[in-house]
């Protein structure tokens, strides 16, 4: 049987990953190096700045920008709560009086005489980073995070939407070119569910609804991605977004088989605890989306990619362009010169034969290695 | 370092993906390109020193040119007989780029204002953040915070203005504690380039919570602006903070005597001294795979424009989320499914190496580049624009309620030479597709030449402009640009099938009917005197129905006498006329292989 994946994208049954856990400001390590950790535990912490809310005061008592830090019923430092008082000018032998009141709870932080403001900063908001994946800390960045290693699967999809999770792996078909639907998913409270060639947009939310923290497919529509998300998505920058469940595609846009090689390792590991990420990235720093399925270290490590050499005579292709999108070939012939395309592009290709047997020359650029 | 004759240049461009090296060398009396080569950017893990592509790309143009410029991993300086180069440069989009936030206080003023000079230097700007841009003070704070830029342009405020906004704007950023893209330990940069008269508070705000340097205010009253000596210092703290948190760069940076440059602002600079040496209009654009610049001289003032997400790989998907599907297919004269299309728009933007294989593929793809590049130049126009609040006898809280927009500098009827960059215009398998997709994108006015650069050495040549005018200047005539001819074409109104304008190039003389488009031949190196006299509604510049003269440039295309009208662009809104028309205009100037003329 073929096996497919993208150059690039890792699909691999034994590897040693680290992860790093850095916190987006510095803050506190609460493990330590050696430590064993859960995907789950809290392994780092931080408390980011409040949002800063300003009070024009001198506005609010008609006061020249100067006399406001003498107006201040309250210095700089000091706590305040939403509609207090913060400043109060006196006028007609004291008898009127303006009152400036905080906008909200926190601190005050600066009186400006040269702007007559006042900025008040909120109490400030925790921020606890997880480990993420089971594992053991390999490395402490002192205030910052840490380092988590562990060794296991690790499949990264093609595109994905919606940030961490963890939860079981769960098959929903036994087939990769098959589609579970919303009717066929099953009992998948707390899972990771592999629902076929197609994620649609009512099998995403029916799954969201009975629980599934993730679904994994080989394609997923443009039009129900939109439907997902409530906007076109124009650049491929995700993993912020805000869905409740997370989506991760193995294959591309529209229903395509999840590749036999993902989805018979994803078979083998039904049932394990996994941690997936949907942030996908591409641009400088390709950031892929990825399931991370930690073992029992049994020292087995696969083979690095057979593929290295790059195309050879023989080998079996998928195509990943019209007109043959989606199609397996063995590659023929590998002629050096560049040939002219039906665009007439000049270009390197190669000769293939397709599954039905025609023959067929395609763009280099345009095709993916697949093991045999 | 002119007045030394130059035997020899190398010159890298260290793109987000690819390093490219050329070489120059003089050549009889003459700088003529040698060679060059390519290598694979190495900014990222696993290599993480960009010096590891340079020094691969160059190995490529020793081979290619059969000759030694390193010795180990250092570039030989001055070349010895047939060893070394005279002169290293390089310039830089690695990592993303320069990305900047700006500042202003009023947003149509001091905010424009800002914005150019940031673009100017070659940034992608992150958010311009006003005072009256309608946001809250804390929505505001909060931006700022999310926002990781590079570097911040601080402005606003009229020299001896009030300095009340202005300071706010400081409290502002200092409340949001704003951190660096790059590394976690330094400050960020922070330019102060407003009222003069606030520095001395801005200082005292900003001086401890960020690394500030203070310039010359961008606007010193509502008439001026005065955006050069900001963009000199943030090119010089794009090497100071920016370039020298990047993996490589202060090696690379050892390498050349020159300042490495944002690439953006070498370009620039290479279509300013165009503009300046030929005195003419020029529109200048990169069409890549993330993002589109628009460069233009108009009335000799230089703007330049990022459309950061149009792209034709990596935001291909965000054309068509903008343009929308209608438009895109407006351009194609075959039955595209519409769910097939934005599928293969996204799985283009997530394999973004993928080619065009079928002409239907192609098509799409060249359908695409159209809207891309018109939406990159509507964002150009709007920002491409005289100073807002001059002539204006107002207080700084009245030009705070002021609506009224400054007029757009960009004039089509006057714009001499367009120039295309990026695979999609360079490398199209046929010239007269590139010549066309500028064409009915940019929609030129009048008479106006085209051209596309051969293998995107603009970069390079811009920044060797900088020290060796002659030697970029002869690269740039010879062996950069490629001449595709000259595109005529009136303005006015008429019924479909009528006859717009009469042309005599040379010898041949052609009627052109409204909504028809032809070609004539005129070889590259070739120029004719031309004569087009429209008929009584169309226009050539010298009034309706009055005939011009004019010497029109051959190319590899020739000269395309485009009829099918400005102002409005006449493209038949039923499909089937429409397709009509396509196929026309695609047979007239032998656009695409035959075949594809009678397919549907």
């Amino acid at each position: 049987m073929a096996h497919s994946y993208t150059p690039g994208l890792r699909v691999t049954g034994f590897a040693t990953m680290q992860k790093t856990r850095r916190l987006p400001m510095k803050g506190e390590v609460i493990v330590a190096v050696g430590a064993p950790v859960k995907a789950e535990d809290v392994v780092a912490r931080t408390a980011l700045p409040g949002n800063v809310k300003t009070v024009n005061v001198a506005n609010l008592l008609g006061l020249p920008p100067a006399d406001v830090p003498g107006a201040m019923l309250k210095p700089a430092g000091s706590s305040v709560g939403e509609n207090e008082p913060i400043a109060q000018s006196k006028s007609l032998f004291g008898l009127m009086k303006a009152t400036a009141k905080a906008n909200t709870t926190g601190t005050i932080e600066h009186i400006s005489e040269v702007t007559g403001q006042v900025t008040i900063r909120e109490a400030a908001m925790p921020v606890e980073m997880s480990a993420y994946v089971d594992g053991n800390v390999v490395e402490v960045l002192p205030n910052e995070g840490v380092v988590v290693e562990t060794y296991g699967a690790l499949i990264q999809g093609i595109f994905g939407v919606g940030g961490e999770n963890v939860g079981l792996l769960s098959l929903a078909v036994s087939r990769p070119e098959d589609v579970c639907g919303a009717d066929g998913l099953g009992d998948i409270k707390g899972k990771v569910v592999v629902v076929g060639a197609l994620a649609d947009v009512a099998t995403i939310k029916k799954a969201r609804e009975k629980g599934a923290v993730a679904v994994v497919a080989g394609g997923i529509s443009d039009h129900d991605l939109r439907q997902l998300l409530g906007v076109d998505l124009g650049v491929a920058i995700t993993g912020s977004e805000d869905l409740g469940i997370t989506v991760i595609v193995t294959e591309g846009f529209g229903r395509l088989p999840i590749a036999n090689r993902t989805f018979d390792l994803l078979g083998k590991l039904s049932g394990h605890k996994v941690s997936v990420n949907g942030a996908t990235q591409i641009r400088a720093g390709v950031l892929r989306p990825e399931i991370v399925v930690p073992r029992t270290n049994s020292g087995e490590h696969e083979k690095p990619d057979a593929f290295g050499g790059g195309l050879t005579e023989g080998m079996i292709i998928r195509i990943i362009r019209e007109p043959y999108f989606g199609k397996l070939a063995t590659v023929t012939e590998l002629p050096p010169q560049l040939m002219a395309l039906e665009t007439e592009a000049k270009v390197r290709v190669l000769r293939a034969r397709l599954e039905s047997g025609e023959e067929i020359v395609v763009p280099r650029a345009n095709v993916e290695m697949i093991e045999g | 370092m002119t007045d030394k004759p130059l035997k020899s240049v190398l010159a890298t461009d260290c793109g987000s993906t690819t390093t490219k090296a050329i070489l120059i060398e003089l050549v009889g009396d003459s700088y003529r390109l040698i060679v060059r080569g390519e290598a694979p950017t190495t900014v990222e893990a696993p290599f993480e020193d960009v010096t590891r592509g340079v020094l691969n790309a160059i190995r490529e143009v020793e081979e290619v040119a059969d000759r030694k410029i390193l010795d180990g991993e250092r570039i030989i300086t001055p070349q010895e007989g047939n060893v070394g180069v005279d002169l290293y440069l390089s310039t830089s989009s690695a990592g993303g780029g320069l990305q900047m936030m700006v500042t202003g206080v009023v947003k149509s003023m001091s905010g424009e204002s800002a914005e150019r000079a940031a673009l100017g230097a070659g940034a992608i700007v992150m958010d311009v953040i006003a005072s009256n841009d309608g946001r809250l003070p804390h929505q505001k704070i909060q931006r700022i915070r999310q926002l990781r830029p590079d570097m911040i342009l601080l402005s606003g405020g009229v020299d001896g203005g009030t300095t009340r906004h202005v300071v706010e704007l400081a409290e502002m950023l200092a409340a949001a504690d704003p951190k660096a893209r790059l590394g976690t330990t330094f400050q960020l940069p922070v330019i102060y380039a407003g009222n003069k008269d606030a520095r001395d508070e801005v200082t005292k705000i900003l001086g401890e919570k960020t690394a500030l340097t203070v310039t010359d205010n961008i606007r010193p009253s509502m008439e001026q602006e005065n955006l050069m000596p900001a963009r000199h210092v943030i090119h010089d703290l794009f090497m100071e903070h920016v370039m020298a948190q990047a993996p490589g760069y202060k090696k690379l940076m050892s390498w050349s005597p020159v300042p490495i440059m944002p690439t953006p602002a070498a370009v620039g600079m290479i279509i300013e001294t165009i503009a300046r040496e030929q005195g003419i209009d020029v529109l200048g654009v990169d069409i890549g795979g993330a993002t589109t610049d628009v460069f233009s001289v108009f009335g000799r003032v230089f703007n330049r424009t990022v459309s950061a997400n149009l792209g034709m790989s990596y935001s291909i998907s965000n054309v068509l989320a903008e343009a929308s599907v209608e438009k895109v297919l407006r351009w194609v004269p075959l039955e595209v499914d519409e769910t097939d299309l934005r599928n293969r728009i996204k799985n283009k933007m997530i394999r973004p190496t993928t080619i065009p294989q079928t002409l239907e593929d192609l098509m799409v793809e060249q359908a695409m580049c159209r809207e891309a590049l018109r939406l990159a130049m509507i964002q150009h126009a709007s920002l491409a624009v005289g100073l807002k609040g001059v002539q204006q006898t107002r207080t700084i809280s009245d030009t705070f309620e002021q609506t009224a927009s400054g007029e757009t500098l960009v004039d089509l009827r006057n714009l001499a030479l367009i120039v295309g960059s990026g695979g999609v215009l360079s490398h199209a398998p046929r010239r007269q597709q590139a010549m066309l997709m500028m064409t009915d994108a940019f929609l030129p006015e009048g008479v106006t030449e085209m051209a596309v650069d051969s293998i995107f050495m603009m970069p390079q040549l811009g920044v060797l402009s900088t020290v060796h005018a002659q030697a970029a200047g002869e690269v740039f005539e010879k062996d950069c640009l490629i001449r595709l001819g000259t595109v005529v074409a009136p303005w006015g109104e008429g019924k479909l099938g009528q006859v717009v304008f009469k042309a005599r190039i040379g010898d041949v003389t052609r009627e052109v009917k409204l909504g028809d488009i032809e070609l004539v031949p005129l070889a590259l190196g070739e120029t004719a005197k031309a004569v087009f006299e429209p008929e009584k509604n169309w226009d050539f510049g010298a009034g309706k129905g009055r005939p011009v003269e004019k010497t029109v440039t051959g190319g590899v295309v020739g000269v395309l006498l485009d009829a099918r009208g400005r102002r409005p662009f006449v493209l038949p809104d039923d499909r089937a006329k429409r397709v009509a028309a396509l196929k026309r205009w695609n047979g007239a100037i032998n656009m695409y292989p035959e075949e594809s003329l009678v397919t549907s």
